[in-house]
Formats: C-alpha cells, structure tokens, sequence
C-alpha cells in the first residue's frame, strides 16, 4: 500500500481516509463509481434519445419547413459553441490528468476554465435565443417565420410545421444548457474541494466522474449542431 | 493505482482532431451532396463522439468490461428506438 498525503496523525499512514469502509479497495470503490456513472449516462442517451427520435420522425415528414427553420439559425455562433464545448472537454481531461500526476494547481486552473468555457457557451446560446424572441421565431400565438422552404420559391413555409421545428430546437438545446449548468454547478463544488487539496494520484473519482458527465453532454452537443444547424445549407 | 495517464500531446491531437472535424461540417454542409449531406455530416459526429468516449472518457484504457456492456447497451437500445419507429412512421406516407 502507499502513502496517503492526507493522512493525518490519528490514522494509519497506509490508509487512504477517501477509501469507505464497505468497499474492500480503492480500485473496487472506483469501479462501483464508474459503473454506476456509466449506467446513468445510459439511462441520459435514452433520455435524449427520446427527443432525437421525435425529431428524425418530424425531419423526414415535414423536411423542407425544417430546412427553413435551420437556415434561420446563426452558424457562426453555433459553431463557435462546438468550439468553446470541445475547448471545455480538453480541460476537464486535463484536469483529471492532473489529479492523476498529483498536480493541485493544475487541477483547479483546468476547473476554473472549463466552467469559464461553459459560462461562455451559456452566455453565446443566450444571445441566440434572444434573437429568436426577437425575430418571433418562438413557437405560440406570436409565431411568425415568413418566406419560402429552400430551393422551392413558390412554397410557403408551413407555420405549423415550422414550429415543430422550433419546439424541437428549444426544447433539444435547453436540456442541453440545463445539463451544462448542472455541469458548471458540479465543476464549482469539486473546484472548492480541489481548492482544499482533496484530490491527488490516490483520489480523484469526484473529478474523473464530472468529467464523464462533462464529456457526455459536449457529445450531445456534436450531434445537435449538424441535425440543427446545418440542414440543406447549401441551397 | 495502476489508472493510465494519457500524454499531453494525446489529448492535444484530439482536440485539434475535434475542432478540425467541426470546420469539416460546417464547409461540407455548404456543399450540395443531396441525401448524403446528412450521411457525412452524422458520419463525422460519430467519429467526433468515438474520439470523446474512447481517449477523453478513458474507455480505450479501462479494463473493467461492465462498462463495455454499459456502453453497448445503451446504443443497442438506441438503435432498437430509433429503427422501429422510423420503421412505423418512415413508411406512413408510402401508401
């Protein structure tokens, strides 16, 4: 056995005081917590696997008012979000790494960025809703999207169907920003803790844990923005 | 304990392979490839989304095989979802 550097002088140096007493090693303990992290993860791509499946049946009915809804989305900033998601999961995997190599600073510098990046991307998917609220592209009494479905001048957008497409939208990234703030409100607790040196080679489950969470929901991401943004651009 | 612990460079060609994939998106989406516009675009994701999973989320380095099971199910699953309603509501308008 090793050392624990948070041993203290009423423990036995060779126990590490993060190690329940109903788990027979850490390696055991950590395992429990990675399986049951992983089943719930299951249980989240069924959650949004729910929505994916509502929105593949409605994309393949009503495909040309989805298109139009598409196009009236920024790329810009849905792209700068995949961007400052995909920066936010190199941190997080750094800050595990981190913890692995015995690095404290390190691990609360990468914690800070990651919830810095998910503030940002939170902040830039307030900007596109609000202009959504603007532009009255919200689904309800005050819908309006004129114009015509790409590459048919002649047909109308249906309003109807468009606001499927809309409630999709809200409803798809606004679980996802309820997840990221979840994520943000996690980072904040293990940062505290991290602050407090409570993590090291021999204990950092709490970080790898967020991490997966983290990673799942930048996953959710990279699918949302093709399937929302980038429907028949080229027309 | 005996966890593996990626190299810097490691994580840093994913990321650059993550960013570099969102661009290849967003310029293909501007091209007009007909149905295979959506067939590239979710085939890219998929790769995005392995590259997470296996080096982010340490799945390539894990020797606990529950978690394999775990993650295979839960795609099985999503597959199963996704094909048969698409296989009732796909075929509504065949008529």
């Amino acid at each position: 056995m090793h050392s624990s550097p948070l041993a203290t002088a009423n423990q036995p140096a060779h126990e590490n005081p993060a190690l329940l007493h109903h788990f027979a090693t850490e390696e055991q303990q950590k395992n429990a917590a990675s399986l049951g992290m992983w089943v719930f993860l299951a249980t989240e791509i069924m959650f949004f696997g729910g929505m994916f499946c509502a929105y593949l049946i409605y994309r393949y009915w009503y495909f040309g008012d989805f298109g139009a809804g598409s196009q009236s989305l920024s790329v810009p900033l849905g792209g700068t979000n995949t961007a400052v998601l995909i920066c936010s999961s190199l941190t997080v995997a750094l800050a595990v790494r981190a913890a692995q190599l015995g690095k404290p600073t390190t691990i609360v510098v990468c914690l800070i960025l990651t919830m810095l990046l998910g503030l940002v991307f939170l902040g830039i998917k307030g900007i596109e809703y609000h202009d959504k609220f603007v532009e009255h592209h919200v689904p309800g009494a005050s819908f309006n999207f004129p114009g015509h479905i790409p590459g048919h001048p002649d047909v109308p957008i249906n309003q109807q169907h468009a606001q499927i497409f809309f409630s999709l939208y809200f409803i798809m990234t606004g679980l996802h920003a309820l997840h990221m703030i979840v994520g943000v409100g996690l980072f904040a607790v293990i940062t505290y803790y991290a602050m407090r040196k409570r993590y090291g080679p021999h204990y950092y489950t709490p970080v790898e844990m967020a991490g997966l969470y983290w990673h799942f929901v930048d996953i959710i991401w990279i699918y949302l923005f093709p399937l929302l943004y980038l429907i028949d651009r080229h027309k | 304990m005996s966890e593996h612990v990626s190299s810097l460079i490691l994580y840093i060609a994913i990321w650059i392979a993550l960013l570099a994939g969102t661009l290849l998106t967003v310029l293909v989406a501007g091209i007009d490839l007909g149905p295979f516009n959506a067939v590239v675009a979710l085939t890219i994701a998929t790769i995005k989304a392995t590259l997470v999973v296996l080096f982010f989320m340490h799945v390539k380095y894990t020797h606990e095989r529950l978690t394999k099971v775990v993650i295979v199910s839960a795609l099985f699953w999503l597959a199963i979802l996704l094909a048969l309603s698409m296989a009732d509501y796909g075929t509504r308008l065949w008529s």
